[in-house]
């Protein structure tokens, strides 16, 4: 057996067969040639600029490759000429859709080159806070979901719920999309009065949309004709390509860095689950993420239980500077894993800074997941597959 | 000569007044679609509001957005066949026109009536195939292509149940004729019992579903709108569009959806009649006069319940691959039509 056989899966094997066959006999018959389809840069499926170079026979993809850098924004070299404090405020626009959660393993490593370890109160509110851009970032994954397949009616509703969920980001951290809310050695702030009641009703609704999402999307059949065996990515394949996140669990690798890693944060003192699905196909990946969606409004919801009282930022210096050194900290961001590599000369900002963000290696996968599909597979593979074009392009 | 309302109309008048009444047949219900369910049914669905600026209730939003697409410019893409590109929509329009003149609106109030209406209707409804394909090659747009070559697919693979279904009707009816049918419906009695008429809705009911399931498919609307697919193929074979053509395209979309409801309320729901036994009627020309000026009414009522149901599957299910789709009007709608066929000849030769 050869890599490639071993590699695709039966489905797609023979139909890259089939489509090998079918080409070779038609281009002697009608001289049919493939056509090269340039899905994006601009492009309604591609939330943002990526561009799916697909040589095309008839409906079916002879390969596909993406190729990214439209939105390059460099911010790691940008990272080079700021400051600590304020490298958050770029790193906040990675994954527009979450970006609290940017902040987080950037500020925790400082803090580590730094030897400051953030008091637990303000742990507990950046686990909220994490979680609460998840959910916010999750949700509306859920209802774009519908509208990749041409069922326009469930993203209102992803709209409409989002929209607790960044109200209760603006009041914790006056900005909606992008918070800057994290200092190294704690927050900015404390929770505002009220806060907490009202994060537990919101909760309650979000739950509810889960439901309903399920439903509306997850039970349709033809959801299900779409998405169930399409798109198979098999566990050994999902390791090869570096995927992370819900991706990976969806083919069954129970792997969670909020879970494995001990990080100065709050997930360990919740009650949650890790979801995995044994699939591996686009139904699977959505599944986890809607199952990972009611894991986190539960981790809130405990977690705002149990927030301890004491002081929010730990005792740091007006000016900071980084003692020299290296450190590498990742976490489960809403896409997956998300880290950063710091490294500090001991000056105001950082000597430089490597960002791993998950979309970039989840994308990776796609040519290999995209062979022999048909055209409207793509975009419910690229749908399922999840990036943010933020977190390919930095 | 005619009789309408107790006036004599001489026979250019009649015509004029036919014309006339075509354009309003197809316009009005295009108008009222697109206001009622695409503006506000969807957006009720949707939990938000709609249109609300333009007009009270945005009821004159319509009239802004025609405004709008009146004063773009209209574009041919330099690679484009200009002459076929400029004509698809106006042939996609033809047929929308062509269709609703064999539509009975009340005992005389029809536009034409002749033997083989409802092989004239389906035979021109797949006129619009055409100016689809036209519009998908001429626009020099992969994307066009695409959506022309999937449209052409689509609607030659559920032309065929749509008409194996509506052949149980003729069977039933023992006509061609649409103002024939709608007479069969509201005169006929199922097993005796006169008082709602005999609509073929009751006992046709296999083919009403899937006459309904094969319009869907035909007016390409979710979850059979492959061709249009606007998250893949951007929009389809209408991409390249603007201005007035878009416009014609876009009443042509909601104009059939009304033409087609009304085809499907005269094979199936009685027409423009009310069972004929509640007035004491036989025949056609036992009507009274009256229903010249209340089946127009009645008629649209029965429109807006279909294009409601349209609108409905349209706004809340995602759509079909390709494939699937092909394979569901093969191996599914066909087989099951023609056994409704065999089963309709049985019990009418039988019974």
């Amino acid at each position: 057996m050869s890599l490639t056989d071993r590699l695709l899966g039966d489905r797609q094997r023979l139909a890259y067969i089939a489509s090998q066959a079918a080409d070779s006999r038609l281009n002697v018959e009608l001289e049919t040639e493939g056509m090269t389809l340039n899905i994006g840069p601009q492009h309604p499926a591609t939330h943002g600029t990526l561009r799916i170079i697909a040589r095309l026979d008839g409906e079916q993809v002879v390969w596909a490759e993406p190729s990214c850098g439209y939105m390059h924004r460099g911010y790691e070299k940008l990272a080079e000429v700021r400051t600590y404090p304020q490298v958050t405020s770029l790193v906040n626009r990675i994954d527009w859709l979450g970006s609290f959660a940017n902040e987080v393993p950037f500020i925790l490593a400082a803090e580590k080159l730094m030897g400051v370890e953030a008091p637990a109160r303000s742990q507990h509110i950046r686990t909220i806070l994490f979680e609460l851009s998840r959910i916010a970032n999750v949700s509306l994954f859920l209802g774009d979901l519908g509208v990749q397949m041409g069922a326009i009616t469930p993203v209102f509703f992803a709209f409409r719920d989002r929209e607790y969920v960044l109200n209760l980001i603006e009041g914790a951290t006056g900005g909606r999309f992008h918070p800057n809310f994290d200092r190294i050695g704690g927050l900015k702030d404390d929770l505002p009065k009220g806060w907490i009641a009202e994060t537990k009703a919101v909760m309650k609704k979000l739950r509810k949309f889960c439901d309903q999402i399920d439903d509306l999307l997850f039970g349709n059949e033809i959801f299900q004709a779409r998405m169930r065996g399409i798109g198979v990515i098999p566990r050994d394949v999902a390791l090869q390509y570096g995927l992370s996140g819900a991706n990976l669990r969806a083919s069954g690798v129970d792997w969670d860095l909020r879970r494995d890693q001990s990080l100065p944060m709050a997930w360990n003192k919740a009650d949650w689950k890790v979801w995995t699905h044994p699939d591996g196909d686009s139904y699977a990946r959505c599944w986890v993420r809607l199952q990972e969606t009611r894991e986190s409004t539960k981790i809130v919801d405990q977690l705002l239980d149990t927030i301890p009282s004491g002081p929010i930022m730990a005792k740091v210096p007006k000016i900071i500077k980084v003692p020299e050194g290296e450190a590498w900290v990742s976490t489960e961001n809403p896409l997956g894993e998300m880290g950063y590599y710091v490294v500090s000369r001991g000056e105001l900002g950082p000597f430089r800074v490597k960002i791993r963000s998950a979309s970039f290696n989840n994308m990776s996968v796609a040519p290999w997941a995209l062979r022999g599909v048909y055209v409207p597979d793509i975009v419910t593979i690229l749908a399922s597959l999840y990036f943010i074009l933020g977190d390919i392009d930095r | 000569m005619m009789q309408v309302l107790a006036l004599e109309v001489p026979y250019w008048g009649q015509s004029l007044l036919r014309v006339l009444g075509g354009i309003v047949a197809v316009l009005l219900p295009a108008g009222t679609i697109v206001y009622v369910f695409l503006f506000k049914m969807m957006s009720f669905m949707q939990s938000r509001l709609g249109p609300m600026e333009a007009g009270p209730y945005g009821s004159l939003q319509l009239v802004a957005e025609v405004g709008k697409w009146l004063q773009k410019e209209d574009i041919v893409p330099e690679r484009a066949d200009p002459r076929i590109f400029k004509m698809a929509p106006i042939v996609v329009l033809a047929s929308t026109f062509l269709l609703v003149a064999v539509v009975p609106f009340g005992p005389d109030a029809w536009f034409t009536n002749f033997e083989a209406g409802v092989f004239y209707a389906l035979a021109v409804s797949s006129l619009s195939v055409l100016g689809i394909l036209m519009a998908g090659w001429a626009s020099a747009n992969k994307y066009s292509l695409l959506g022309g070559l999937r449209a052409a697919g689509q609607l030659i693979a559920y032309e065929l149940p749509m008409v194996l279904a509506v052949i149980g009707v003729i069977i039933q009816a023992e006509t061609m004729n649409l103002q024939q049918i709608v007479v069969a419906q509201n005169a006929g009695e199922i097993f005796g019992f006169s008082g709602l008429g005999n609509p073929y809705l009751i006992t046709q009911l296999v083919g009403f579903v899937i006459f309904m399931i094969a319009i869907q498919a035909e007016l390409t609307q979710a979850p059979f709108d492959m061709p249009i697919a606007e998250s893949e193929l951007v929009s389809g074979y209408m991409t390249e569009y603007s201005g007035f053509r878009f416009l014609m395209f876009f009443i042509g979309e909601f104009a059939t959806a009304g033409v087609f409801a009304l085809i499907t309320s005269v094979l199936f729901l009685g027409g423009w009649g009310v069972p004929f036994a509640w007035f004491g009627w036989t025949d056609v020309d036992s009507v009274s006069n009256w229903m010249n000026i209340v089946g127009p009414i009645i008629m649209f009522t029965k429109m807006m319940l279909i294009v409601f149901i349209i609108m409905w599957v349209r706004f809340s299910s995602p759509r079909f691959r390709e494939d699937q789709l092909q394979r569901f009007a093969w191996k599914v709608l066909i087989p099951v039509s023609l056994g409704n066929i065999a089963i309709t000849s049985i019990f009418k030769v039988v019974m």
